[in-house]
């Protein structure tokens, strides 16, 4: 029997069957990625402007990116941002995540909703209320004030993920250990969070990515010295249109899918386990 | 504390007046109930019944609302679970998936700073007394759940606890397997000599493997006292037909305080005049007599229509309706000798009791 006429699932459903479903997926994909794949033969271009495709072909873009000092700074900024993010909104989003899993109080299910409020809100309201209240005690363009504005951002996401991952975990675990003589702060540590440590981390990876990725509140909140990459790369859009924002989108790219990749992998190693 | 010896510490267990109220429902009402040192005691009862709730709350993982738990003469109500010194096996296991079968039964031992050689001697002598000798490194997953079951015993007892608590740690199994380590369960226990509180709502569990029995519904005590006593002289309706087999039939009394059934006279009141009385008939302690047959001093004989005869293996269930609406079940081996063969249903046939099996229990309360 050929693939053709194959049984495609435990049914009679061949694959010759279901070859207009991975035709109509594979154009979906296609339409899904090919607006953030456009950039990277746009960024090897030896143009002055964005051309698609290129005519000739270099790397002056990418030597242009490393060798700037306003560039290389702006990316010190974000990998600064994203990291401090991480280090704030994991263990916040952890902690609430166990309570939350913990408690039996009739009013988890309101908190946990007003805990990923900022998931909801449209990130631009977000934006435009943390500027004015920044506005208020001086937090604007600090590093601080856009940690914390992006830790509103993360924590949802570092909620959920570590929510499930403590869905399927038995709590009497938990309990055992408290009898066996261990304080409940150590039969967290001991018991509880090596088993969650892939969701632990994949929250932190998105964490880092939320705040690496996010533009609208680094308008608003971040400037000057402390500007970020995604910040300056809109400005630069604005006022000049120029082939190193496709460099710089490209190693973006790279690594955002790379993070993406590995949390992907981690969650499936976790549910292995 | 931390090197004791395995089997040396059995405690008592004096719980007084214990409450634990969910909203207004009573988990526990007003519990007393005193636990030998080193005896195997059963808390039964159905699901909801607060038998649970009262092993929590010896364990410290449920605070009460009022009432003293005593081990021994320390008053442990306020104190945290890990400083109870208490063992505890669960339902689930709760085996640490994380950890291999050594570790997992090290991790109390490594809690209280016992490490190197005397930690991997001690868990190996637990291994052995669960007869899970060479397992240490075998990870949680490669074990079977009788397997399972075994570790997460030996971890409850390898630091020498002066308590050890059970969770229905039973009920996962199948029946073979759950009535083998019914029989290894009471081994171990008598080997350890812990004093041990073992929770279950299945009554032949609790009848095959308890010093003694404490029967607990809505959040009460209902009666305590060995297996033989629970089955043989139930306290009340409840436990006559929550344990064992039960058909149950309203007594009449006459004026010198003889209870009749159906005229026959089957026991006495007493000088006890305000009670309903009920006379209690397990199936397999009546017989079918001969035809003909009538009450004297040793047994009463009720007659009646065979409606039915189930074989169910081991023995066959008859059910014999002695009027139109009183049906009895009657037990009987199936060897050959003792059968209802020879009998149809529809035929007229006679049942026998022994005066020594007659159970007689009050209803409600004394008014």
């Amino acid at each position: 029997m050929n693939w053709w006429s194959r049984p495609a699932a435990d049914t009679q459903i061949t694959h010759g069957n279901r070859l207009w479903l991975y035709v109509l997926s594979a154009i979906i994909m296609l339409l899904l990625v090919a607006p953030t794949l456009i950039v990277v033969p746009m960024s090897f271009s030896d143009s002055q402007y964005l051309e698609f495709p290129p005519s000739t072909w270099s790397l002056r873009w990418y030597e242009e990116y490393l060798g700037s000092a306003k560039w290389m700074r702006a990316t010190a900024t974000s990998f600064q941002v994203g990291f401090l993010t991480m280090l704030v909104a994991t263990p916040l989003g952890v902690m609430a995540a166990y309570a939350l899993f913990v408690s039996r109080h009739r009013a988890t299910r309101a908190i946990f909703l007003l805990l990923i409020t900022p998931m909801i809100v449209p990130v631009i309201l977000i934006a435009i209320g943390t500027f004015y209240a920044y506005g208020r005690v001086g937090m604007n363009n600090t590093i601080a004030g856009l940690v914390l504005a992006h830790s509103a951002l993360a924590l949802p996401i570092a909620i959920i993920v570590v929510t499930a991952g403590l869905s399927s975990y038995d709590l009497s675990q938990e309990q055992v250990a408290r009898s066996l003589g261990a304080t409940r702060t150590k039969a967290f540590f001991l018991i509880t969070l090596p088993q969650i440590r892939f969701s632990v981390i994949t929250a932190a990876l998105l964490s880092f990515l939320t705040s690496f990725d996010e533009v609208i509140i680094a308008i608003f909140v971040s400037g000057g010295a402390n500007a970020t990459l995604t910040k300056h790369m809109f400005a630069a859009l604005r006022d000049y249109i120029d082939p190193t924002i496709a460099a710089i989108s490209t190693i973006m790219v790279i690594l955002s899918s790379a993070l993406l990749l590995l949390t992907q992998f981690l969650g499936s190693k976790g549910k292995r386990n | 504390m931390t090197d004791a010896p395995q089997g040396t510490t059995a405690l008592p267990i004096q719980i007084r007046d214990l409450t634990k109220r969910y909203g207004s429902v009573h988990a526990l009402n007003s519990v007393d109930l005193d636990v030998h040192s080193g005896e195997f005691l059963t808390l039964l009862g159905p699901s909801g019944s607060g038998k649970t709730t009262l092993l929590m709350a010896i364990a410290g993982f449920s605070r009460p609302d009022s009432g003293s738990i005593r081990f021994g003469e320390d008053e442990v109500i306020l104190t945290p679970p890990h400083k109870r010194e208490v063992g505890m096996v669960f339902q689930s296991y709760a085996l640490f998936p994380h950890m291999n079968v050594a570790d997992n039964i090290g991790f109390p031992l490594k809690l209280r700073g016992i490490s190197g050689a005397e930690r991997a001697a001690r868990v190996e002598e637990a291994l052995e007394t669960v007869q899970l000798s060479g397992f240490g490194a075998r990870n949680i997953d490669q074990l079977s759940g009788g397997q399972r079951q075994r570790v997460a015993l030996a971890r409850a007892f390898v630091f020498g606890p002066r308590i050890l608590l059970m969770d229905e740690p039973l009920s996962a199994l199948d029946k073979k397997l759950r009535e083998r380590m019914q029989i290894e369960l009471k081994h171990l226990h008598r080997k350890l000599g812990v004093t041990t509180v073992y929770v279950t709502h299945d009554q032949r569990e609790a009848l095959t493997m308890s010093d003694r029995v404490a029967v607990i519904n809505d959040g009460e005590l209902i009666q305590l006292d060995t297996p033989e006593v629970i089955y043989n002289s139930p306290a009340n309706a409840f436990v006559a037909d929550f344990i064992g087999e039960s058909t149950m039939l309203p007594l009449t009394r006459d004026d010198a305080g003889a209870l009749l059934f159906r005229g026959q006279v089957v026991g006495d009141a007493g000088t006890d005049q305000g009670r309903d009385w009920t006379l209690v008939m397990r199936p397999e302690r009546l017989f079918f007599a001969d035809a003909g047959a009538e009450t004297d001093d040793q047994t009463i004989v009720l007659t009646g229509v065979l409606r039915e005869a189930v074989f169910q293996g081991e023995s066959e269930m008859a059910l014999v309706a002695i009027d139109d609406d009183t049906e009895v079940a009657v037990r009987f081996g199936t060897s050959g000798r003792a059968s209802a063969s020879g009998s149809n249903a529809g035929d007229q046939v006679s049942i026998g009791l022994d005066r020594n099996d007659v159970i007689i229990i009050p209803d409600g309360q004394a008014v």
